[in-house]
């Protein structure tokens, strides 16, 4: 054969390999997506989203506190975990060359594969028993800002990685110290994939279940307070399924496409919100203003 | 002549390389100094040192003396921060802050810094990209990305960079290595304009640029000075042998 026909027949196969890898890849995406969507759709109605859970499946109940729950323990375990995450991946990024940003860095890839149970028992006995918080919003969020926090670290680090040298050495030759050049070129030429870090860790703490157990616990009540139980999505959806009844079991179909808009919405506005505000900025608009105000 | 930048001794190590060796070179007023040699010998280590940026890079030492109108820039008491104000840098692939306007990349040294009056970054920004000989082209264009314009222009926007902070001294690391013919004469030309206000030292790995720009030239060769002097003599009647076979081209 000759050798063009031959690299060529290699070269097709490789596509259509990787092909078909992508499509394999699809398909369980794919299935559950539609699986969540046929299923859970229908049990979803206005009341199904206000309505506080009751535990009988009867008409009338509905998910309204445990979306509550979930968006409450999102917020504060994000207002705990991401400033924390944030500075850590920047301290490791940017004066991590020593020692001690070694050590931190190991500390975190071993904490970012750390199974969630345990970061939930650690939870439940530092801050439900010893804290003497009980099973709380308070020990519930603890418990997902530490799972978020080397996501965070992680990503930011990476993302300031990537971004050129040569950046930080014309900042600092501009006579601009150390912190300044972090804070207003690393880090705004890394947002995206800081961005991108964050909202990878809020989608993930968003669908926690297993340290919630330990330390959210499980509310049937509308409840606010840091001090108290709160319900969750995914622990709703888990106690509905573990029920014989039909209707719940509808019902946590109906919360899992909930928690799946809850976290695609999340990641969506965000996206929006700092693409309108990187866009053409508000500086250059003053520039034209001014320029037009001179003249 | 007067002396801006003088050098004592002056030793740089990255980790195990000896990147500089003792070297004595003092930087005339005014004036633009191009510092030649092969690729590794130490010229661009050099300059880095006359601004305080080698230290940035983990594992760089410098022993010896740098001394600015005299005053030793390593001293004790010394802010490197304060350095670079006054030495600035242009480095040899141009790095505008691709999230920022030509405007902003401009007046980034101040913006950066805290700056907020606009009268003042107005009026920097002009004369800065006036002295970089950019402004013409650029000034229906200032909200611009910095990375849209061309190579040449990014370079010549980088120098407008570094000369809005008013520094006193410039130094160029190979600025035109990544430039075509016609953009190299244009930050040739620019140089000549701007040695009146500003001592330059310039690293090039070309001879010819080095012959069209420099007053002085120093050859560097394995970390050590080799020869210092006048353009003219160090390209016509060298007095060491190693530079006249660098300079004739036969090694490096």
């Amino acid at each position: 054969m000759n050798t063009f026909a031959y690299r060529r027949m290699k070269n097709r196969l490789a596509s259509f390999a990787a092909l078909a890898c992508v499509v394999l890849a699809l398909i369980p995406l794919v299935y559950i997506l539609f699986m969540v969507v046929k299923t859970g759709a229908p049990a979803i109605s206005w009341g199904f989203l206000t309505n506080r859970t009751v535990g009988t499946g009867g008409p009338g109940e509905g998910i309204g506190n445990a979306i509550l729950g979930t968006l409450l323990l999102v917020f504060y375990a994000t207002l705990m975990g991401l400033p924390i995450g944030l500075l850590t991946g920047i301290y490791v990024s940017e004066y991590g060359n020593n020692k001690i940003g070694y050590t931190v860095r190991f500390f975190n890839d071993l904490l970012a594969n750390f199974p969630s149970i345990v970061i939930g028992l650690l939870a439940y006995a530092l801050v439900v028993n010893f804290l003497q918080f009980g099973f709380s919003l308070f020990a519930g969020s603890v418990a997902l800002a530490i799972i978020m926090i080397p996501i965070v670290s992680n990503t930011t680090e990476e993302a300031l990685r990537m971004v050129p040298n040569s950046l930080r050495e014309g900042a600092l030759a501009l006579g601009v110290p150390r912190w300044r050049t972090v804070l207003k070129v690393i880090l705004v030429n890394g947002k995206s994939g800081v961005t991108t870090g964050v909202l990878l860790s809020v989608a993930r703490i968003t669908g926690e279940t297993a340290p919630l157990l330990l330390t959210a616990f499980y509310s049937s009540y509308w409840s606010t307070s840091l001090k108290e139980p709160v319900a969750s999505l995914p622990l709703t959806i888990f106690r509905n399924y573990n029920s014989p009844s039909k209707e719940l079991l509808q019902q946590a179909w109906g919360a899992a496409l909930v928690l799946i808009l809850i976290v695609l919405s999340i990641n969506i506005g965000v996206r929006l919100f700092l693409r309108k505000r990187t866009g053409k900025g508000k500086v250059v608009k003053n520039w034209k203003q001014r320029l037009s105000l001179r003249t | 002549m007067e002396a801006k930048i003088v050098t004592e001794d002056l030793n740089a190590h990255f980790g195990d390389v000896h990147a500089v060796r003792g070297v004595n070179l003092s930087i005339p007023k005014n004036r633009i100094t191009a510092i030649i040699g092969p690729s590794g010998c130490g010229k661009s280590t050099l300059i880095r040192c006359m601004n305080r940026m080698h230290e940035v890079v983990r594992g760089a030492r410098v022993t010896g003396k740098v001394l600015l109108d005299g005053k030793n820039i390593y001293g004790p008491d010394i802010d490197p921060v304060m350095i670079r104000t006054k030495v600035g840098m242009v480095f040899q692939k141009p790095n505008p802050f691709p999230t920022m306007s030509i405007y902003d990349n401009a007046v980034a040294g101040l913006r950066l810094n805290g700056e907020k009056d606009w009268k003042i970054l107005d009026e920097t920004a002009e004369r800065s990209l006036k002295l970089a000989a950019l402004w013409d082209e650029v000034k229906g264009n200032l909200d611009a990305s910095g990375v849209s314009i061309s190579g040449g222009q990014q370079q010549r926007l980088c120098i407008a960079r570094a000369l809005a902070v008013q520094p006193e001294v410039l130094l160029l690391d190979e600025p035109c290595s990544a430039l075509d013919p016609i953009a190299t004469a244009k930050i040739e030309d620019l140089l000549f304009d701007l040695k009146s206000q500003f001592t330059i030292v310039i690293v090039t790995h070309n001879m010819q640029q080095a012959a069209r720009v420099a007053d002085f030239t120093a050859f560097m060769y394995l970390g050590e000075l080799i020869e210092f002097g006048d353009t003219k003599v160090i390209f016509e009647n060298p007095v060491k042998e190693l530079t006249e076979k660098y300079i004739t081209g036969r090694f490096g």
